[in-house]
C-alpha cells in the first residue's frame, strides 16, 4: 500500500468517524470523545516510549496536571484557548524536572521516577483540598465557548476534541520526520552508534519525555472540560500503567499504534457493557481477565504489537 | 515516649511484611532478571488460598502449608515456565509488561470469578495486647516479628552456609560466570521462583488479617514492595529487608507526629528522595553504567 | 489496517441497539451502583435489594401492568464512570434510575438525571446531595443532618459523655457526617476531644487508635464506610479500647459484623434500617431477601428495595408511567407500610427530597444487630 492510496484511506477513515458522530446517540459520542482525549496522551506517551525507548510510568500524572490546571483556571474564567497552552508548557517544564535529574543517573530510573511522580501528584490532588477540591474534586467545569457559544453539545464538543487531536497528531507527525525525529529514531535502534555520531542522548531523551507530557497536558484540559468534572481517581498511578499497554499492546513506536491501542482499552470494554447480547455480557465481567491474558500472549509472540503483525508480511527489511 | 516506641514496634512488625514481599521480589530481579509487576497479586492469590483450604475445613496451618505448595507450584514454577522462560529473550520490557498482563488478568479473575467483596481473614494470633514496661503490644505484632524474624534469618543461612544459597548468589552476581564454574543456572533460578512464591504466602498470612482479602489487596502490598526494595537497594537482598522495615516504621511516626493524609506519601517520598540522590538503595552498590 | 480498525470500532459504537419505549413495553430502571471498588459491598447489597423487589412485582403483574425490564450497571465506584453510566440510562429512555450508592457518586451522576428530568434514587447519605436544588433526587436513608441529632441525644441523654473523639473518612460521606456530627455535638454542649481523619482504603488504623485513645474522650464516634470500619474495630480491639464507640448504620451493618467478627460486638448505632428490626415486614423482608440470596442482606438491600416499592406505589397512584410526574408527586407523598407492605417502614417525602420514617438504636450482641430502642420520625414530636 503505498503512502498516497494510505492517506487518502486515512482521510477516508476520518471523514467516516466525523459523519457517524453525527447519528450516534449522545453517550456514544461522549464516549468517542472520551477516546480522543485519552489519544492525545497516548500519542504522547508513544513518544517517550516507543521512539525514544523510555518507560514512563506517569502519563496519568501529567493527564492530571493539565485537567486541574484546566479546571481551576476555565472556572476563574481563563478562556480555553489559553489554558491548552499554559498546561502543555506547565507539564513541558515538569516533564523537564522530574526528568533531568532522574535520566543523568541511569535511564532506567525515569521509569522509577515517573512512577514514584504520579503517586505523589495523586495524594496531593487527593489531600490538598484547597486546591484541588481533594476527593470531592472540582465540579461544573465550563466548556469552551467561542464568540459566545458554549460547545455544551455533544456533537460540536466531540468535533472539536476530534480536530485538535488531528492537530497535535499532525504536530507530532512533523515533528517526527523532521532532523529532530530522525535523532529520536537513531535513539531507539541504536543508542551507541547515535551517542558516537554526536546525537546527545540524554538530551533528546528528555527533550521526547517532555514532549509527551506535554500532549498528556493538553489531553487533560480537553478530558475536563469533556467530563465536566474531576476527582483524582481518574489520574492513578493505574491510569499510567493502562496508558502504557495502551500504546505497547498498539504497537509501540509505530505512528497509529496509540489508536489501535486506546481503542481495545476505552472502546471495547464499553461497548461490551453497553451490549445486551447474553455472551457479550458475560464477558463484561471477565473482559479484563482476557484482556491481561491477552496482554501476556501479545508480549510472547508478538512483543511489537498488534500493528507489528503487518511486517511478518513486509519483505524482508527495516520494520522500523 | 510511650507511644513513640508503641508506633515504632508496631510499624517494624507490618514493615517485616512489607520485607518479606520485597525480599522475594529482589531475589528475583537479582537472579533472574525479572521486575515483576505482579508481585501483590503473588501475595493476594494465597490469602484466597489459604481461605478456600479453610472453608473446606482445614485448620490454619494445614491450609498455609497446602497453599505454600500450590503457590510454589503455580506461581514459582508454572509462572517462570509459562511467561518468564518464553519471554526473556526479548528483553526487560516485554516481560515487564506481561507481568503487568499478569496482575490485571489474576485481579480480574478473582473478581470476576469469585468475588468482588472483601473478606474477612483469620489472624494467626490472639487478639489483644499485653504491657510491657508501660507500653502496649499486641500479640499479633510480637507474632509476626517472629515468623518474619525466622523466615528470614532461615533464608539468610539458606544463603550464605549452604552450597545451594551460595550457588543461587552466584547467579544473581553473575550468571555467565557462575555457569563457566558448572552451577546448573537454570536450577538456581527455578529455586529462587520457588522461594519468592514461598515468600508471598508467608506475606499473605500475615497481612491478610488487617488489610481484609480482597482482589485488590495486591495493589498496596505490591507498590509498597517495589518501593521497599529500591529505597533498600535492588541488588541487595538486606537492602529489602531495610527497606521495609523503614517504610513500616516511618509510615506509622509520620502517621501520627504530622499528618495521616500523607502517610502513604512517605514511602513515596523516602523512595524518591534514594532515586535521585542515591540510585543504587540504601544498601546497594552502585552499579555499572549500562548502555 | 489502522484505518480498519477505527471504522470498525466507529461501526460497533454505533451498532448498539436503540432504545425501544413503546407504550405498554416494559418500563424500564436502570440501576447503576457499585459493583466492584471501595463501594462494591454497598452497591452490591442495593443492587440485590432492587433486584429482589423487582422480581416481585413483575410476578404480581409489574406496575400498571408492564413488566419492569431492569439493568444493573457497575459504577466501579468512579464519579466519572457513574455520570457516564447515568447518561446513557437517560438517553435508553429510562423511567428511573436507582443508585449509585456512594455519596461521591451520587453527586456527580444526578446532574445528568436532573438534565434528562428522570427521577433519580440514591442510597447516598452525605447532606450536601438534597442542598443543591434538584428535584428530581430523592434518598432511600435518612441525610445526615436527621440522623447525627437522634445519636447525638443518645450520647447525651443515655451515654452522659461529656467529650467525643471522631474518627471519619476523608470522602463525602465521611466528612459531610462528621461535619453534621460536630455541629450536633457542639448544639449540645459536647466537647469534640479529637478529630481524626483516614483515608478512604486506608489499612492502618493503629495510629488513629492511639489518638483516639489519646484524647481520653467519654466515647468514640467512628463515621467511615463498611471496610475501614471494619478495620478501625478490629484496631480498637486490638488495642483494647474501653470507652464506648457508637457510630450510624454502617458501623453495625451486616457487613462490617461479618468483617470485624468479635472486635464489632458492643458497638452502638442509630440506623435507619435494620433488617433486625421487629416490624412484620422487615421480618418478611429478611426470610425473603435470605432465602433468595442465602446470606442476610444489609441496610443498602433494604434501601434498595424499598425504594422500588416507593416506585410502585407513586406510580400506581399517578396513573402514568411519567417520571416528571413522579418527582413531583414524590414533594410531600406519605406511603404507609400497611399499604404497601414493600416499603417496609411508613415514610414522607418533602420537597428536597429527603424521606423521614422510624429509626432504631441497635447494638451488636454476639455478632448479630439488636434493636435496644425504636425512634419516632421527627416529625412526630
Amino acid at each position: 500500500m503505498n503512502t498516497q492510496r494510505k492517506s487518502l484511506l486515512l482521510a477516508a477513515g476520518l471523514v467516516l468517524i466525523a459523519v457517524v458522530a453525527l447519528f450516534a446517540k449522545r453517550s456514544e459520542v461522549y464516549l468517542l470523545t472520551l477516546t480522543c482525549v485519552y489519544l492525545m496522551a497516548t500519542f504522547g506517551l508513544n513518544l517517550t516510549v516507543g521512539y525514544a525507548g523510555q518507560m514512563s510510568l506517569g502519563q496519568a500524572a501529567f493527564f492530571g496536571i493539565g485537567a486541574y490546571i484546566a479546571a481551576i483556571a476555565m472556572k476563574a474564567g481563563v478562556p480555553f484557548l489559553v489554558v491548552v497552552p499554559l498546561a502543555a508548557v506547565a507539564c513541558f517544564a515538569v516533564g523537564l524536572a522530574l526528568g533531568f535529574p532522574a535520566l543523568r543517573v541511569q535511564h532506567h530510573y525515569l521509569a522509577f521516577a515517573t512512577l514514584g511522580f504520579n503517586v505523589l501528584v495523586f495524594l496531593i490532588m487527593r489531600n490538598e483540598e484547597k486546591i484541588t477540591g481533594g476527593t470531592f474534586g472540582i465540579s461544573a467545569i465550563p466548556r469552551p465557548s467561542f464568540f459566545g457559544h458554549e460547545l455544551s453539545g455533544a456533537v460540536p464538543f466531540f468535533y472539536f476534541t476530534f480536530i485538535s487531536l488531528i492537530v497535535v497528531a499532525a504536530l507530532l507527525w512533523w515533528l517526527l520526520r523532521s532532523p529532530w525525529g530522525r535523532a529520536f529514531a537513531a535513539l531507539r535502534d541504536n543508542p551507541i552508534r547515535a551517542e558516537s555520531l554526536g546525537v546527545n542522548i540524554t538530551a533528546y531523551t528528555l527533550l521526547a519525555f517532555a514532549i509527551g507530557a506535554a500532549c498528556a497536558g493538553i489531553g487533560g484540559v480537553y478530558y475536563a472540560s469533556l467530563v465536566e468534572f474531576i476527582e483524582p481517581g481518574p489520574f492513578h498511578f493505574s491510569t499510567s500503567l493502562l496508558m502504557l499497554l495502551a500504546v505497547i499492546v498498539g504497537g509501540s513506536g509505530r505512528f497509529m499504534g496509540p489508536v489501535v491501542g486506546t481503542v481495545i482499552i476505552i472502546l471495547l470494554p464499553e461497548f461490551l457493557r453497553s451490549s445486551n447480547v447474553e455472551w457479550l455480557k458475560f464477558m463484561q465481567k471477565w473482559y479484563l481477565a482476557f484482556f491481561g491474558m491477552a496482554v501476556i500472549a501479545l508480549m510472547i509472540w508478538l512483543p511489537g504489537g498488534i500493528l507489528s503483525f503487518a511486517d511478518r508480511f513486509k519483505a524482508k527489511g527495516a520494520a522500523k | 515516649m510511650g507511644d513513640f516506641i508503641q508506633l515504632v514496634f508496631s510499624g517494624t512488625a507490618t514493615g517485616a511484611i512489607y520485607a518479606l514481599a520485597a525480599l522475594g521480589f529482589t531475589l528475583l530481579w537479582q537472579a533472574a532478571g525479572v521486575i515483576n509487576f505482579a508481585q501483590g497479586e503473588f501475595v493476594m492469590l494465597p490469602a484466597f488460598g489459604m481461605l478456600f483450604f479453610m472453608a473446606m475445613g482445614a485448620p490454619m496451618w494445614l491450609a498455609f502449608l497446602l497453599t505454600c505448595v500450590l503457590s510454589m507450584l503455580i506461581l514459582g514454577y508454572g509462572f517462570k515456565r509459562v511467561i518468564v522462560d518464553p519471554l526473556i529473550k526479548h528483553g526487560v520490557i516485554p516481560l515487564v509488561i506481561a507481568t503487568l498482563g499478569v496482575s490485571i488478568a489474576v485481579k480480574a479473575m478473582v473478581r470476576a470469578g469469585y468475588s468482588a467483596e472483601a473478606h474477612p481473614f483469620p489472624s494467626p494470633y490472639p487478639d489483644g495486647q499485653f504491657a510491657l514496661a508501660g507500653i502496649n503490644i499486641s500479640y499479633a505484632d510480637v507474632g509476626t516479628l517472629v515468623m518474619a524474624g525466622i523466615i528470614v534469618v532461615v533464608l539468610q543461612s539458606f544463603l550464605n552456609k549452604t552450597v545451594t544459597g551460595r550457588a543461587m548468589q552466584a547467579v544473581a552476581q553473575n550468571s555467565d560466570a557462575a555457569r563457566v564454574l558448572g552451577i546448573n543456572v537454570k536450577r538456581m533460578v527455578l529455586y529462587v521462583f520457588l522461594i519468592n512464591a514461598m515468600l508471598a504466602v508467608v506475606a499473605a498470612l500475615l497481612v491478610a488479617p488487617t488489610y481484609l482479602a480482597k482482589f485488590d489487596m495486591g495493589d498496596s502490598i505490591g507498590q509498597k514492595a517495589f518501593f521497599a526494595a529500591i529505597i533498600g537497594g535492588f541488588n541487595q537482598t538486606r537492602g529489602a529487608l531495610l527497606g521495609g522495615v523503614l517504610i513500616g516504621i516511618l509510615e506509622n511516626v509520620v502517621g501520627f507526629y504530622v499528618s495521616p493524609a500523607y502517610k502513604e506519601g512517605v514511602a513515596l517520598v523516602l523512595f524518591l528522595a534514594v532515586i535521585l540522590f542515591r540510585p543504587e538503595g540504601l544498601l546497594g552498590r552502585s552499579e555499572e553504567r549500562k548502555v | 489496517m489502522k484505518n480498519i480498525v477505527r471504522t470498525l470500532a466507529a461501526t460497533l459504537a454505533l451498532a448498539v441497539p436503540l432504545a425501544v419505549s413503546a407504550q405498554g413495553g416494559p418500563i424500564k430502571i436502570y440501576d447503576i451502583v457499585e459493583l466492584s471498588g471501595g463501594g462494591a459491598t454497598a452497591g452490591t447489597n442495593f443492587d440485590n435489594g432492587v433486584k429482589l423487589a423487582v422480581k416481585e412485582i413483575n410476578a404480581n403483574g409489574g406496575i400498571l401492568g408492564r413488566k419492569i425490564d431492569l439493568q444493573s450497571l457497575d459504577t466501579q465506584t468512579n464519579p466519572g464512570v457513574a455520570k457516564a453510566l447515568s447518561q446513557k440510562a437517560v438517553d435508553d429512555g429510562a423511567y428511573v434510575v436507582m443508585g449509585p450508592v456512594f455519596s461521591g457518586s451520587i453527586n456527580v451522576s444526578m446532574a445528568e438525571t436532573k438534565k434528562a428530568e428522570v427521577t433519580n434514587f440514591t442510597g447516598g447519605e452525605a447532606a450536601n446531595i438534597t442542598q443543591q436544588g434538584n428535584p428530581y433526587i430523592f434518598r432511600t436513608s435518612f441525610t445526615q443532618s436527621t440522623a447525627m441529632p437522634k445519636l447525638v441525644r443518645y450520647i447525651k441523654d443515655t451515654l452522659k459523655a461529656k467529650s467525643v473523639a471522631i474518627i471519619y473518612g476523608n470522602n463525602d460521606f465521611g466528612k459531610g457526617g462528621r461535619d453534621v456530627m460536630v455541629k450536633a455535638l457542639e448544639a449540645q454542649g459536647i466537647k469534640v476531644a479529637a478529630d481524626i481523619s483516614t483515608d478512604p482504603g486506608q489499612v492502618d488504623f493503629s495510629g488513629a487508635v492511639l489518638k483516639a485513645k489519646q484524647s481520653n474522650a467519654d466515647a468514640l464516634f467512628v463515621y467511615t464506610n463498611e471496610e475501614e470500619s471494619a478495620r478501625a474495630l478490629r484496631e480498637l480491639k486490638k488495642q483494647g479500647y474501653d470507652k464506648p464507640i457508637v457510630g450510624e448504620t454502617t458501623l453495625t451493618g451486616q457487613k462490617v459484623i461479618e468483617l470485624a467478627g468479635d472486635a464489632a460486638n458492643g458497638v452502638i448505632a442509630h440506623v435507619g434500617l435494620t433488617v433486625d428490626a421487629p416490624q412484620p415486614a422487615i421480618r418478611a423482608f429478611d426470610d425473603k431477601f435470605q432465602k433468595e440470596y442465602k446470606y442476610k442482606s444489609d441496610h443498602n438491600g433494604m434501601k434498595g428495595y424499598s425504594a422500588m416499592y416507593v416506585v410502585k406505589a407513586l406510580t400506581e397512584r399517578n396513573g402514568k408511567v411519567d417520571s416528571k410526574l413522579l418527582a413531583k408527586s414524590l414533594h410531600g407523598a406519605k406511603i404507609s407500610a400497611k399499604d404497601s407492605p414493600g416499603v417496609l417502614l411508613d415514610v414522607t417525602f418533602d420537597d428536597n427530597g429527603d424521606l423521614d420514617r422510624e429509626s432504631f438504636l441497635v447494638k451488636v450482641v454476639n455478632g448479630k444487630q439488636v434493636v435496644t430502642e425504636t425512634l419516632p420520625p421527627a416529625s412526630a414530636k
